[in-house]
């Protein structure tokens, strides 16, 4: 097969309506009629509502309609997608998430009445109008606090606030045994801190109802517009799928806070039948910073222990996730199987236990965020190793190497069994971090630092390794652990008459470049010109069903579900054209186009068998018309991508502040369609890591209030915050899936935290400052604490 | 992030502004970077925006008595690129360019930010330690303030609320070396402590702060160490060791009063180096 594009750096096809503003956004769309939606929010985290008087705002002009908790007390709340049982067998506790709070808010922005108007503007100063009557009770945010005696509850039905307890690995007494036996144990006690996600385009639902067919659209900026449907309409609204189009359209960004079933899409559908009239709403910046499901936020201890040859001998873990107030779609996944699973890393660890309690807390809701889970996997493992190195007084790339799993490719080797449930599929680890060392200069490194230090300079370097599990996911794998989805993709290849082709996929990109990728896939698997592939995405009516974009799985699954089709797509065409050409189909070969009659120069081209598969005059009698198949793909086994990222910073001594001078990114994520998009993506990624590391963090002060829910005072990374980034590649196929890819979404964001952190310690240590640790997002304020 | 309903008026000359402005209930829209995101967040409800942004005599930058007049709607970017402010007061180009980025910078005025008084503001410490005066005008004439009498305390200063700025009069001394440093919030990239600070030939010293505490002022302790001294080494740790003393310090998510207080020292002696 000729590659035309696969392996080419071509350019987004999407781009060209991206950067001319002609992008279509759900807060682009206007329905006739179409009503705006506002909401009144708790301004307190823990509180009875004792009332609600919304007569002087139902005056205000242009109020058409307003409803409260109690309109909605028999409508179900929005579910939970993954159940996480206790350690007892007992189920998590899910205590019910109503679309209006009703009796009592539970977390700041808790939604309380929705007033939908005319316009915006209206339903704003109308919104404004609503008198809730609070008694405000006391809260708590952090899950290590939410668990002590004493402590405010959040739900009566969940004592102590814990809403599940797990553990995975050894049995925790043979990982004490190994931890008492090691000749050296590093402890670390760490918050891995919460994240707000920060999409550019705020979250927008628009809800409409059709009375004629009885028939509900909504419009919503998700991630996974199938999933919605199948959320909203089986656990929440009690209406049959058929009834329910769910439209993605354009979506710009998510970094997972767009997966989610949020309570605004399932209500705002809900308005719309109501009224019958579509309903709009737009989340405000602060309403994003505020409820955009936040992301990580553990409170972790950690202990790793070594022999006296440095090579580790245990790892124990104990982490309280922070739940927030309500579990989130796929919340109880991310402390556990995303992140337990994750920590072996790629060392040999023979011994590791795991222990997660899972906390309610006043707080918005935390769920997956660019890395769900494996990021805080990573960043324990890389921070405890390099601490190690310090302790020990060894050399922080040696101690990883010492540690590191061989090589094996998954087909004449097998996987790598881990201590924590996982599989790897395939992997050369030392490949990516000897790539890493070299484009630092190691060596080199180490003497300038040297003479940085001795005038007074402090530089640093860091290293991280990773590995995750993407392309999420082998159905009744996650079905055991308790996922209540299959996680498999669809692809659907419509081959139209012309030859043209329109491939409908359940991923759905939100910056990712389906289109240019996917097409590019199709484009070299039939030999046709890319201009002759169309990607379609988005939107329940047209899409047969698929489960949406995340945990780097578009390509990896949803591109092998088109891959599916488009073997049955070639395998007709070759009946077709053997019936044509009068040969046997066994005969035919397909490749560059053209369908052949092996060792011979007759053939046909793949536009000749479209035409004649939809006019069927000269056909197989046994054979239907068309050429149009869709397929389900079910991934056998996770893919497991992993990198070396280095970083190297300069600490000014006098004030703490962190200058990142260089960052390199040796990624592996198989075999790679677009490397420009592949490097875009690590970019991304790896600014967005490096956010955490020196930048972001959401702050509740101790009544709960989000003390930081502006750009003002919530730092995002910018560009002249960042270096130039080095990014290097390796290729080590995924031996599972029939394109050989692992999947590049979240890679940058996993391995690049831990790095930068690393980083400054080892340049602390550099000028004799023995800091073990700082807290993140590391200020210029933490950084010169630390040093005095 | 949805204002309240409020009347706008395009005012062309001074006079008019002055006159749509009325008494309370309205308010200057000048670049509208501080007071167009109070009103998105209905922090600020006024009834009425009057536009100063269009008045061509307010936004001039030019020589009077041997001194810079620069016009209260002139930009902070007119500000930064303006030859006459290069030469003559190159403090106030360098300031001007580290203000927010460069849309920030081509529509907020430098009138707008004294008016706002943020007390994390840039400009405040480049006026005081040049030792401006602000011209004001009102409907009962105009008049004009002391920099050092211009701010009162958090977002607030001694303009009343029926006058606008007009002008900003700077003294240019020959020989003066001036300079503004600060140490950027991250986040916001306002000042977390600015300080700017001014020799003139006579060793006359002046030294501002800004973001330090609640009112941006000039440090009287800090500028008699070095005033009428060479700006030696023991003389510029001795600024340092009265800078920030003696004032109740700002405490925010990226400073602790000492944390703060030590930048103040920092970035004192990094100005004052600048300027030796
Ligand atoms: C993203 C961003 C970054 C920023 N970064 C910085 C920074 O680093 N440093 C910094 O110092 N500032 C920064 N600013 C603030 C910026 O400098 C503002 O432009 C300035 O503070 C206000 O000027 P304006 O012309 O926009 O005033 P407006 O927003 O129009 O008005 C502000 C207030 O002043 C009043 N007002 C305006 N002009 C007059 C007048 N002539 N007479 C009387 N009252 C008047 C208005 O009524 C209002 O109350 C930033 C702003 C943004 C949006």
């Amino acid at each position: 097969m000729s590659t035309n594009y696969i392996g080419k750096s071509v350019k987004r096809v999407e781009d060209k309506r991206f950067v001319t503003g002609k992008g279509n956004y759900t807060d682009d769309i206007v329905l006739p009629g179409m009503t705006h939606g506002m909401f009144v929010r708790s301004p307190y985290a823990h509180a009875k509502i004792k009332g609600i008087d919304t007569a002087a705002a139902q005056q205000m002009p242009g109020v058409v309609a307003i409803f409260t908790g109690a309109d909605l007390a028999e409508v179900n709340g929005v579910p939970c997608g993954w159940q996480v049982n206790f350690k007892s067998g007992d189920t998590m506790k899910e205590p019910k998430h109503p679309l209006l709070a009703h009796g009592k808010a539970l977390h700041v922005g808790d939604p309380v009445a929705f007033v939908i108007a005319e316009t915006r503007e209206q339903a704003k100063d109308a919104a404004d109008a609503v008198e809730v009557d609070y008694e405000e009770l006391p809260a708590v945010t952090n899950p290590a606090a939410g668990v002590q005696a004493g402590a405010p509850l959040v739900h009566d039905e969940a004592p102590g606030n814990v809403a599940f307890d797990w553990e995975l690995g050894n049995p925790k007494a043979e990982v004490d045994a190994a931890l008492a036996a090691a000749a050296h144990v590093t402890t670390l006690e760490f918050v891995n801190q919460r994240m707000a996600p920060n999409a550019i385009e705020p979250r927008s639902y628009i809800g409409a109802y059709d009375t004629t067919s009885d028939k509900y659209t909504l419009y919503t900026s998700t991630q996974n517009p199938h999933l919605i449907r199948l959320l909203m309409c089986a656990f929440v609204l009690g209406i049959p799928e058929h009834k329910v189009r769910v439209v993605g359209p354009d979506v710009g960004g998510g970094f997972g806070s767009k997966i989610f079933h949020y309570t605004e899409e399932a209500l705002i559908t809900w308005c719309a039948q109501k009224i019958s009239r579509p309903v709009k709403w737009t989340s405000t910046r602060s309403e994003a910073f505020m409820l955009d499901a936040h992301g990580r936020d553990h409170v972790t201890k950690a202990q790793m222990g070594f022999d006296a040859n440095g090579k580790i001998t245990a790892l124990k873990v104990h982490t309280y996730a922070n739940m927030g107030a309500f579990l989130s779609t796929f919340a109880p996944a991310v402390p556990t199987y995303l992140h337990g699973t994750l920590l072996q890393g790629l060392y040999t660890t023979p011994k590791i236990n795991v222990d997660v309690t899972a906390v309610f807390t006043h707080t918005n809701a935390v769920d997956a965020y660019r890395g769900a889970g494996r990021p805080e996997a990573t960043y324990l493992l890389e921070r405890l190793i390099d601490l190690s190195a310090l302790e020990m007084g060894v050399d922080p790339v040696e101690l990883r190497l010492k540690n590191l799993i061989p090589p094996f490719d998954g087909v004449t080797q097998p996987g790598y069994q881990t201590q924590v449930a996982l599989q790897y599929d395939s992997g050369n680890y030392q490949g990516v971090i000897e790539k890493g060392l070299a484009m630092l200069g190691y060596a080199d490194f180490r003497k300038a630092q040297k003479e940085a230090a001795e005038s007074g300079k402090l530089l640093g370097v860091g290293f991280s390794t990773y590995i995750e599990a993407c392309g999420i996911a082998p159905s009744a794998v996650v079905g055991s652990l308790g996922a209540r989805a299959g996680l498999y993709e669809v692809g659907q290849v419509r081959v139209q008459p012309t030859g043209k082709v329109s491939v409908f996929t359940g991923a759905h990109s939100h910056g990712q470049g389906h289109e240019t990728t996917f097409a590019q896939v199709v484009a070299d698997k039939l030999g046709i010109p890319m201009e002759d592939v169309d990607i379609v995405h988005g939107d329940s009516d047209t899409v047969a069903f698929g489960m949406g974009t995340y945990g780097s799985r578009s390509l990896a699954v949803g591109g092998s579900a088109i891959i599916k089709s488009i073997d049955k797509i070639v395998e007709k065409g070759k009946k077709i054209a053997a019936h044509k050409l009068e040969a046997a189909p066994g005969d035919m070969e397909f490749a560059n186009g053209k369908f052949t009659v092996k060792g011979t120069d007759k053939s046909l081209s793949f536009g000749d068998i479209a035409l004649t598969a939809y006019v069927p005059h000269v056909y197989p009698a046994d054979l239907e018309p068309g050429l149009d198949f869709s397929s389900f793909y079910d991934p056998t086994n996770f893919t497991y991508p992993f990198g070396c990222h280095i970083a190297v910073v300069e600490v000014e001594q006098e004030t703490g502040k962190v200058a990142l001078k260089r960052f390199i990114a040796v990624d592996d994520v198989g075999n790679v369609i677009n490397p420009m998009i592949v490097d875009g993506q690590i970019h991304g990624g790896v600014a967005q890591g490096i956010g955490q590391a020196l930048f972001e963090g959401v702050e509740y002060d101790e009544n709960g209030q989000m003390t930081n829910a502006s750009y003002m005072d919530y730092c995002m990374p910018r560009a002249d915050d960042l270096p130039m980034f080095e990014t290097g590649s390796q290729v080590t196929p995924c031996p599972h899936n029939p394109l050989g890819v692992k999947g590049a979404g979240e890679a940058g964001c996993i391995g690049s935290t831990p790095a930068v952190v690393n980083a400054v310690i080892d340049a602390l240590w550099s000028g004799g400052h023995k800091v073990r640790d700082i807290l993140m997002p590391l200020t210029p304020e933490r950084v010169w604490t630390a040093m005095q | 992030m949805i204002p309240t309903t409020f009347e706008y008026t395009k005012a062309t000359t001074v006079a008019d502004a002055i006159a749509a402005l009325g008494n309370g209930d309205g308010k200057i829209l000048a670049g509208g970077h501080s007071l167009v995101p109070a009103l998105k967040l209905r922090l600020n409800q006024p009834e009425r925006l009057v536009d100063i942004s269009q008045i061509a005599e307010l936004r001039a930058i030019r020589e009077e008595n041997g001194g810079l007049v620069i016009g209260a709607a002139a930009t902070h970017n007119d500000i930064a690129t303006n030859p006459l402010v290069r030469s003559k007061l190159p403090m106030f180009a360098e300031s001007a360019g580290q203000i927010g980025d460069v849309q920030v910078r081509n529509r907020g005025t430098i009138g707008g930010s004294l008016a706002h008084a943020d007390p994390a503001a840039d400009w405040s410490a480049v006026v005081l330690a040049a030792g401006a005066t602000i011209a004001v005008q009102g409907p009962k004439g105009a008049r004009k303030i002391a920099a050092s009498d211009f701010f009162t305390g958090i977002f607030m200063t001694a303009l009343a609320e029926d006058e606008i700025i007009t002008a900003i009069h700077v003294p240019v001394v020959a020989g003066a070396r001036a300079t503004y440093q600060k140490f950027a919030q991250p986040a916001s990239r306002f000042a977390l402590v600015g300080c700017a600070a001014q020799r003139t030939p006579d060793g006359q010293v002046h030294i501002a702060f800004t973001g330090l505490s609640d009112t941006p002022h000039r440090d009287h302790a800090a500028e008699a160490a070095v005033s009428g001294k060479p700006l030696d080494a023991a003389a510029i740790a001795a600024a340092a060791a009265a800078a920030g003393e003696g004032v109740s310090i700002n405490v925010d998510h990226y400073a602790s009063e000492k944390y703060r207080k030590h930048l103040a020292k920092v970035y004192l002696k990094r100005a004052l180096e600048a300027i030796a």
